[in-house]
């Protein structure tokens, strides 16, 4: 606990000490960096050090604030949402470091280390804060935190725009939050997390109200589809370990927040698993449509948040499954697999985000039809984006595949073991997870085969360079990170048994039998996947041998008897999306601009097309005019009169006085 | 065995959904027509056999010859060999389809009045056959696909009833038929009507007939 | 787990797979009236592929090199998992059959990887289409896969296939059936035959899975020909399974079943090339969403 709170006070006295020398580029850029950088370091050891013992620690102390208490607690749950929290902060401290010492960034270092620390701070103090005014503080700093950091480079007009957007859905997130904690205290009768942990009984018919506005409140931040639609805009906004830090951790609190309440609430049904499994499943599945859709990597990415959120989902679903019907193996499964993908999320998806800093940095451009063949000139970049890109597809044998596994698993033992009521949604949870898993393979090939393959499309392109060291070795350290907990499979059920043990209230003899069954599976998958390799291995030996000796030429590639192909020539991003963007145009409309070139010697021609999110232009869009348009009717109270504001609030407080008197 | 008969019911909802060749989609609904025939037969007869027998008979008469035969001499004459242009894609169509079949045997779990002497299959593969037509009727531009659509929608009908068969008293079995069969001649004389004095039979361009 | 007699079928499957492709193109040409090629001529074609040097173009990178090592070494692990019919697989445990596929599924996201790498547009293409037959066929498998388990109660592929003779006694035949049809679909889609993919097509423009591996040659293509016979071979195996739910308890006998039931469909394959023709491109994905409505009758037939 004490390295937590020491862990704290570096982060906020760094930052404010990066911004109060905010005049020198190096001291600040030293200062953030060393603050964020050795805070995680001393942090991670604490949460590390919990996870190991298992024991909780905690600090509990009074404070002025009506209901308001500082009571702070690290339990293995908030231990285990933390490693990715101190991982990433860490890595991303050095990668942006580095990221920003451009000249142009130099006026704003002061103010981005500020907040980068301050964001670090409020997501452990969200994580392990016990009241909930404490919690709502630090989740309101974590928002603006990050909102003046998505508006880093606020001249742009489309960084604007994405800040309002994310600044009014994570205050809507937040207000039904604010609902969520009032009312849940009322029934409890203390705002202390502890209290609502023996609040179960009490809180009776309630419980899927309760779940209900968790979900909302929670999802707004987790990203969770209709409410998604902040998470394209400010991804590509930030600059890229910002985008690393918020898509990694920062929505996993989201994630945090609806497994903690499921904690709280007593007796799940197999409707919430329901509830869970369809948005899970709606998430995933259009999430990956859209980034499908995408020409612009962060987006694609940003999309991809959507879609991983949507397994989490699922995983939490097949868990909640589990309890509903009393079946501890789902449970284990469906909660592990769910969790560990949070763990794994966050490194592939910080992993991705920096390689598109990397690209951005080297080549100038996201867009990927002015990218290709990135991988000759950027061969770290390059190699360590496929490595992310095979890990978020869910393949073998990295660490996407272990946790996709497990909930597969689960859902499997469900399909087996259950009656038809209950077996329906892990089967929606199989085939929801299978099409996002064939969506995913066609979307990560896109996305790396046209930036990093290929021949270059564009004159950034083709003079792309390879990033510093400094922004190379942290995706080196996460691309590590994804083999080994590929590679250590069967090891993480032992890391993941005391947080299961407390989302979930079973007899631990269950627990260990459950956890004995997938342990030996997951070795063995290990074995088949190092056999796998061999086999690799040995193939490669076999073509090496076979060729040496004999003719080997290098040409060009088969350009079917045209002499004169160009690199634009190329299958492109969205020609490669099309077929299957086709089929579902019902759902994701591509609007289409064309001009058809005119007469025997055309001179010009174009094609373009776009993806506007679909939620945000059918359902949002329209709902914000709606309530402009009613809100426009009080317009008359603003007249811009000092005067008449005063008497407002006369009236107000003497109204007050009045109703209280009463 | 009636599993295997209920099953190839599905199948065939699913291939009139999926079409959209007029000539494929009569066929379909005609062979429709011929397994439900046969359901009665191979259900449990008991002491009901001569009148179920007769009532099999009918149906494969009308519902497997006389109406495909009336049906695709309409298509004929009228020109309308395709659905060209739904309103749901045919593809989308086997979508809807899916989710229909899902809630339609969701529905029939659910129906309290079901015991389990009745096949629950039944239920659920008629309310889903009903369903297919409805979705037809609204999504398909031509005349004679919504024909269809009725003819689809009734042998769902029908399938509830042989369900039944045991409280449905064959008079009105047969008046089912008999409704069927005169709605579809009169719906024919109409299709021919409108083709001839519009050069082709859209419903959706009815509409410009209104002042 | 995995005792040395099991490796058997195992080597056996590796000797024999390329048989499979020599018999569906002895079909073809018996069924068009021609005499047709050596029944072995798969193998010589490896033969002969594999003594040639090779050929590499000057924008691939080492990803369009371990295309078909990758891709061959998955479809090689898979194989250990996949049971004949009745008679054990070399490893089986509980939801081997998801490792299965996404070892089928990392394969397939390098040979991708290795089309997009020749910058060509054509294999541009033809990857385009793989991708999404591939995403459209994963759900259907599941489906197949879940309807199985539902059937037998079993977590593996091998116990699966050793309940399959008894649930033919049972009252699920209607879902047997189904089943049936589905896994052939499949088999047709995932190995690239007619109706969906013309092997033998002379046109870039309309190959699917071949115009992908238009630049790989010398060892490079016999590996990848190699691969698409195992990956026959699977399908095969795993549809074998349902046709002939043989379950005597004699390893040689259930083993003999299985073959005859292997080179059954291979026969019924080259049958089906030869009555068929190709598919328009935009009906593939029409046909495959009818398999789904199928897929989700099966389940449906499961729930009851």
């Amino acid at each position: 606990m004490i390295l937590i709170l020491l862990c704290l006070a570096i982060c906020t006295v760094a930052g404010i000490g990066a911004w109060l020398t905010r005049r020198s580029p190096k001291l600040t850029s030293a200062l953030g960096q060393g603050g964020a950088v050795s805070g995680a370091a001393l942090g991670m050891v604490g949460a590390i050090s919990v996870m190991a013992s298992g024991i909780p620690e905690g600090l509990r102390c009074s404070w002025s604030v009506p209901f308001g208490s500082c009571s702070i607690e690290l339990d293995a749950l908030s231990a285990f949402f933390l490693l990715p929290v101190f991982l990433l902060t860490g890595l991303a401290a050095v990668y942006g470091a580095r990221y920003l010492s451009q000249p142009k960034y130099a006026s704003r270092l002061g103010s981005h280390w500020l907040f980068f620390n301050l964001l670090s701070a409020s997501m452990v103090v969200v994580i392990v804060a016990r009241n909930a005014i404490l919690f709502l503080m630090a989740w309101e700093i974590m928002a603006l935190a990050s909102f003046f950091l998505v508006t880093l480079e606020h001249e742009r007009e489309s960084v604007q725009r994405a800040g309002w957007i994310y600044l009014i859905s994570t205050h809507l997130g937040t207000a039904v939050l604010f609902f969520f904690f009032i009312l849940l205290g009322s029934k409890s009768g203390s705002l202390d997390f502890d209290s609502f942990q023996s609040a179960g009984e009490v809180i009776g018919p309630q419980a899927t109200l309760l779940f209900i506005l968790a979900l909302i409140g929670f999802g707004t931040k987790a990203g969770i589809v209709p409410v998604h639609v902040w998470l394209p805009e400010a991804h590509p906004a930030a600059p890229s370990h910002i985008s690393a830090l918020m898509s990694g951790v920062m929505i996993k609190t989201g994630i945090y927040g609806i497994v903690r309440t499921l904690i709280w609430l007593d007796n799940p049904s197999v409707e919430w698993a329901l509830t869970l499994i369809g948005i899970g499943g709606v998430s995933g599945v259009l999430g990956v449509l859209l980034a499908l859709a995408q020409h612009d990597l962060k987006r694609l990415l940003a999309y991809h948040s959507v879609e991983n959120i949507g397994i989490i989902f699922l995983g939490l679903g097949v868990g909640v499954l589990g309890q509903a019907t009393g079946t501890p193996i789902l449970t284990v499964l469906g909660y592990g697999g769910g969790l560990l993908h949070v763990l794994n999320h966050s490194i592939f998806k910080a992993l991705l985000f920096l390689g598109a800093g990397n690209v951005l940095h080297g080549a100038h451009t996201l867009n990927l039809e002015n990218t290709g063949g990135l991988l000759k000139r950027m061969p770290w970049t390059g190699t360590m984006f496929l490595v992310g890109a095979v890990a978020i597809c869910g393949l073998p044998p990295l660490n996407g595949f272990v946790s996709e596994f497990m909930i597969y698993a689960g859902a499997f033992h469900a399909v087996q073991s259950l009656d038809a009521f209950a077996a329906i949604p892990s089967i929606l949870a199989i085939l929801a997870l299978a099409l996002i898993g064939g969506l995913a393979v066609a979307c990560f090939t896109k996305a790396f085969g046209i930036i990093f393959l290929g021949q270059p499309r564009s004159q950034h392109a083709s003079e792309a360079h390879e990033s510093a060291a400094a922004m190379r070795w942290p995706m080196v350290v996460l691309a590590a990170l994804c083999v080994l907990i590929g590679i250590l499979a069967p090891l993480s059920p032992v890391m993941l048994r005391p947080v299961i043990l407390q989302v979930a209230p079973l007899a631990a003899l269950l627990v260990s039998d459950s956890m004995a069954q997938i342990q030996t599976t997951l070795a063995v998958i290990v074995g088949v996947m190092l056999l796998c390799a061999l086999l690799a291995a040995l193939l490669l030996w076999r073509r090496r041998t076979k060729l040496t000796g004999r003719a080997r030429a290098d040409a060009v590639t088969w350009d079917c008897g045209y002499a004169a192909p160009t690199a634009r020539m190329q299958y492109t991003a969205a020609s490669f999306a099309q077929p299957i963007l086709r089929l579902v145009a019902g759902i994701v409309r591509l609007p289409k601009r064309f001009t058809q070139p005119k007469g025997y010697f055309p001179s010009a021609g174009s094609f373009s097309t776009e993806t506007p999110d679909v939620v945000e232009r059918e359902a949002w869009a329209p709902a914000f005019r709606i309530v402009e348009r009613v809100l426009m009717r009080f317009r008359w109270i603003q007249t811009g009169s000092i005067h008449l504001y005063i008497l407002y609030m006369a009236i107000t407080l003497i109204v007050l006085l009045i109703w209280k008197l009463w | 065995m009636q599993d295997l008969l209920f099953v190839l019911l599905i199948l065939t909802g699913f291939v009139f959904l999926g079409s959209g060749r007029m000539q494929f989609g009569i066929r379909t609904v005609a062979l429709q027509g011929i397994l439900l025939g046969l359901i009665p037969l191979l259900g449990n007869l008991q002491d009901l056999w001569a009148r179920l027998t007769a009532l099999a008979v009918l149906s494969l008469a009308i519902k497997g010859m006389v109406l495909p035969y009336f049906l695709t001499r309409a298509m004929h004459k009228s020109k309308a060999l395709h659905e060209d242009n739904p309103f749901v894609g045919f593809t989308a169509s086997m979508v809807v389809g899916i989710i229909c079949l899902g809630g339609s045997f969701w529905i029939a779990s659910r129906l309290p009045f079901i015991d389990s002497s009745q096949p629950k299959m039944a239920v659920a593969v008629s309310l889903f056959i009903v369903l297919v037509g409805f979705f037809v009727i609204i999504s398909r531009r031509k005349a004679l696909s919504q024909v269809l659509g009725y003819l689809v929608m009734e042998n769902g009908v029908y399938i509830f009833g042989v369900a039944f068969a045991v409280d449905v008293p064959w008079l009105v079995e047969l008046g089912v038929l008999l409704d069927v069969f005169v709605a579809v001649f009169v719906m024919g004389i109409v299709i021919f009507h409108i083709s001839k004095s519009f050069d082709h039979i859209d419903t959706d361009q009815l509409s410009s007939l209104t002042g | 787990m995995l005792n040395l007699p099991s490796l058997i079928p195992f080597l056996i499957a590796l000797g024999t797979a390329p048989l499979l492709l020599g018999v569906i193109q002895r079909t073809k040409a018996i069924t068009a009236g021609r005499q047709g090629q050596p029944i072995l001529q798969p193998y010589f074609d490896l033969s002969k592929l594999l003594r040639k040097g090779a050929v590499y173009s000057r924008t691939t990178t080492w990803v369009f090199r371990a295309g078909p090592l990758l891709s061959l070494a998955g479809l090689g692990t898979a194989l250990l998992m996949v049971p004949w019919g009745s008679v054990p697989a070399t490893i089986a445990f509980s939801g081997d059959f998801v490792l299965v596929l996404y070892l089928l599924a990392l394969g397939r996201f390098f040979t991708i990887a290795a089309a997009l790498d020749t910058g060509s547009s054509f294999e541009g293409m033809g990857a385009s289409r793989e991708a999404l037959f591939a995403a459209l066929t994963e759900p259907i498998v599941f489906a197949v896969l879940i309807t199985l388990v539902r059937l037998t109660g079993e977590m593996s592929l091998t116990n699966m296939y050793q309940q399959m003779s008894l649930i033919l006694r049972s009252a699920s035949g209607a879902a047997l059936i189904l089943l049936i049809v589905i896994m052939f679909v499949i088999l047709l889609t995932e190995n690239s035959r007619i109706p969906v993919d013309d092997p033998t097509t002379h046109l870039e423009l309309t190959m699917i899975h071949e115009v992908m591996v238009l630049d790989h040659g010398g060892p490079d293509l016999a590996f990848i020909l190699y691969g698409s016979a195992l990956k026959l071979w699977i399908f095969s195996a795993l549809l074998a399974g349902l046709i002939l739910p043989v379950y005597t308890g004699n390893l040689l006998l259930d083993g003999l079943a299985f073959l005859s039931g292997m080179f059954g469909i291979s026969v019924a394959v080259g049958v089906v090339e030869s009555v068929m023709a190709r598919l328009r491109l935009l009906l593939v994905p029409h046909m495959l969403i009818g398999t789904t409505a199928i897929a989700a009758v099966c389940i449906y037939l499961t729930l009851g």
